[in-house]
């Protein structure tokens, strides 16, 4: 069986914020990056998948030079060989043409299932993922929180709203896009770490993958960016932590009344 | 005049929730740009609730819409596109829409702006939109035709939608060529939840703030103290901490406590659908900027671990006066 995961390398989640003075995107200098939480669930679903079925597993990102680390960190977790889409113009792609790039890769390497995470933590778009299917003409199933290989075929449990499930089974190939908590991400061990060193880790442009640059014109532009008017007056509470807590607990005894 | 088409996603023949209130942002557009406003159900016939204002209701219905896939959804949204022309497709930014709504923008190449906070009129429309989990909004724009817009739950109010009586149009579709890739089973709950928290009436509920197993008991004795159900953010639960009949948000429980005193927990939309509706919102998180403060009444600022356990004594000290 061979598995591509898509991961995108993202600011991670207790990163503070300060956004540019253009407010074109946040500062990204004093920011500590990571593997987008879900997409880490969809390596090690991959890596389970090949365990127990054997085949390959390949780990493929597109972005700027500092997401190479999310390969390698995936390379060091048991994938075979990484992905590196890597160019200045796929800068300001727009979902639509991520699929498109994704696809011009993934049309040649004719991989049995394609995982990635349901959504990014920076862009939240969810988009992605299904737009790729779409454009491979492959089956998809969104919020996988289970997997079971069949006979020339897949079972997976999806998540709906509200805490209900049910049972897809979809024939392969086939792309999923995997829901955090399906299973429990690995770290990589130091023979891991040092077995990474040799494996391929591969860098395409625009120009390897022959993409006209026409087909990528993005179809939405992102304008700005900003923090949030907050539409509710919330009462912070300051001082040492003793004051804080005696203020709580008065403000909850005296003011909400819910003591 | 340009058109709006607005999918109304039907969960067993009832309109969800989502898909009115995106209606409801329907109606604003409408009439902010002129255009019309068309509803559109994949159903024989419209529910009666749907006695609000628009210029038509389209009815589509084919046996493959009879149950929900993407492929047939797809087929039958771009077949009515391409007879409608419109200049606009909005849906409620429900699970069912991310299934299928990135699938059509990508077959018809239109652009999808998903899970959208609301909009703002000029010359062109901007779309406003969270990023960064809710710590940041952006607005977007595109450029000439049409545009596939999702409404995240709670950008616009159900309760607000002008009522009227469109007419109703049903519309041909044919999708007996379409190939159905996936085979979906009935919907199931896993277990019948132990814990009941959309009866709770004060929730102490723990987020990733937390950052150890461990150290879960302070909270569990905060809640003890304050004689509350414990609740979690999704991490929690998906690190094996806690059941899944303690996650609060949009794939857990729905909760309406008169307290909700949320620790370490930064507040993604996919919780605060679950708990925003609570009386009281207490937030503690060490993060200024956690959008968990957008809907907080009290904020504290600070490590947790600073608070928690001087809050669990100050909290029977004051029970026991």
């Amino acid at each position: 069986m061979k598995i591509c995961v898509l991961i995108k390398q993202v600011p991670d989640s207790g990163s503070v914020l300060r956004i540019r003075d253009d407010e074109s995107w946040v500062e990204e200098d004093k920011l500590v990056f990571t593997a987008n939480e879900s997409d880490s669930y969809a390596l090690e679903e991959a890596l389970l998948l090949k365990e127990a079925h054997g085949g390959e597993v390949i780990a493929c990102t597109l972005g700027p030079e500092r997401s190479r680390q999310v390969l390698k960190d995936a390379l060091s977790k048991g994938a075979d060989r990484a992905i590196f889409l890597h160019d200045e113009s796929f800068n300001n792609l727009d979902c639509n043409g991520l699929a498109k790039v994704f696809a011009k890769v993934l049309e040649k390497e004719r991989c049995d299932l394609i995982l990635c995470g349901l959504q990014a933590d920076d862009t939240g778009e969810a988009a992605v993922g299904p737009m790729l299917a779409q454009e491979l003409h492959l089956p998809h199933v969104t919020m996988v929180v289970q997997t079971e290989l069949l006979d020339g075929g897949l079972k997976v449990k999806q998540e709906l709203e509200g805490g209900w499930f049910r049972q897809v089974e979809t024939s392969l190939p086939a792309l999923l896009t995997i829901q955090s908590g399906i299973n429990k991400p690995r770290y990589a061990s130091l023979r891991g770490i040092m077995a990474m060193k040799k494996k391929e880790l591969r860098e395409l442009s625009a120009t390897d993958l022959g993409v006209p640059a026409t087909e990528l014109a993005p179809m939405q532009t992102l304008k700005r960016i900003y923090v949030p008017v907050k539409t509710k007056e919330t009462v912070y509470l300051e001082g040492a932590p003793e004051e804080v807590v005696a203020q709580l607990v008065d403000k909850l005894a005296n003011e909400a009344k819910v003591l | 005049m340009g058109k709006i088409l607005a999918f109304i996603q039907l969960d067993d023949g009832q309109p969800n929730r989502n898909a009115l209130e995106a209606l409801q942002g329907g109606q604003q557009l409408a009439a902010d740009m002129g255009h019309q406003l068309i509803g559109v159900v994949f159903s024989a016939s419209s529910p009666q609730q749907l006695q609000f204002k628009m210029d038509q209701i389209i009815t589509a219905a084919a046996p493959e819409l009879e149950l929900y896939s993407a492929d047939t959804y797809v087929a039958a949204m771009a077949q009515i596109i391409a007879a409608e022309q419109p200049d606009l497709l909005i849906a409620g930014h429900t699970y069912q829409a991310r299934d299928w709504l990135p699938r059509l923008a990508a077959q018809i190449s239109r652009p999808l702006i998903s899970d959208c906070i609301g909009f703002q009129k000029g010359a062109q429309i901007t779309w406003v939109r969270q990023v960064f989990q809710g710590k940041v909004h952006a607005d977007v724009t595109t450029g000439e035709g049409l545009d596939i817009v999702s409404f995240q739950a709670g950008a616009f109010r159900h309760d607000r939608l002008e009522s009227g009586s469109p007419a109703i149009r049903s519309q041909e579709v044919d999708l007996s060529a379409v190939e159905v890739q996936v085979r979906a089973g009935e919907p199931f709950q896993d277990t019948r939840s132990a814990v009941d928290l959309s009866r709770a009436e004060r929730i102490v509920a723990v987020g990733r703030g937390i950052g150890d197993e461990e150290k879960l008991a302070l909270v569990r004795e905060l809640a003890e103290a304050l004689g509350a159900e414990l609740g979690s953010s999704r991490p929690v639960v998906d690190y094996g901490w806690l059941s899944h009949d303690r996650q609060v948000g949009s794939s857990g429980q729905t909760v309406a406590a008169k307290l909700y005193l949320a620790v370490g927990i930064s507040g993604a939309i996919q919780h605060q659908v679950g708990m925003k509706n609570c009386g009281c919102i207490v937030a503690i998180n060490k993060d200024a900027n956690a959008p968990i403060f957008e809907i907080a009444d009290y904020g504290i600022v600070a490590d947790l671990f600073e608070i928690v356990p001087r809050l669990t004594a100050a909290i029977k000290e004051h029970r026991s006066a």
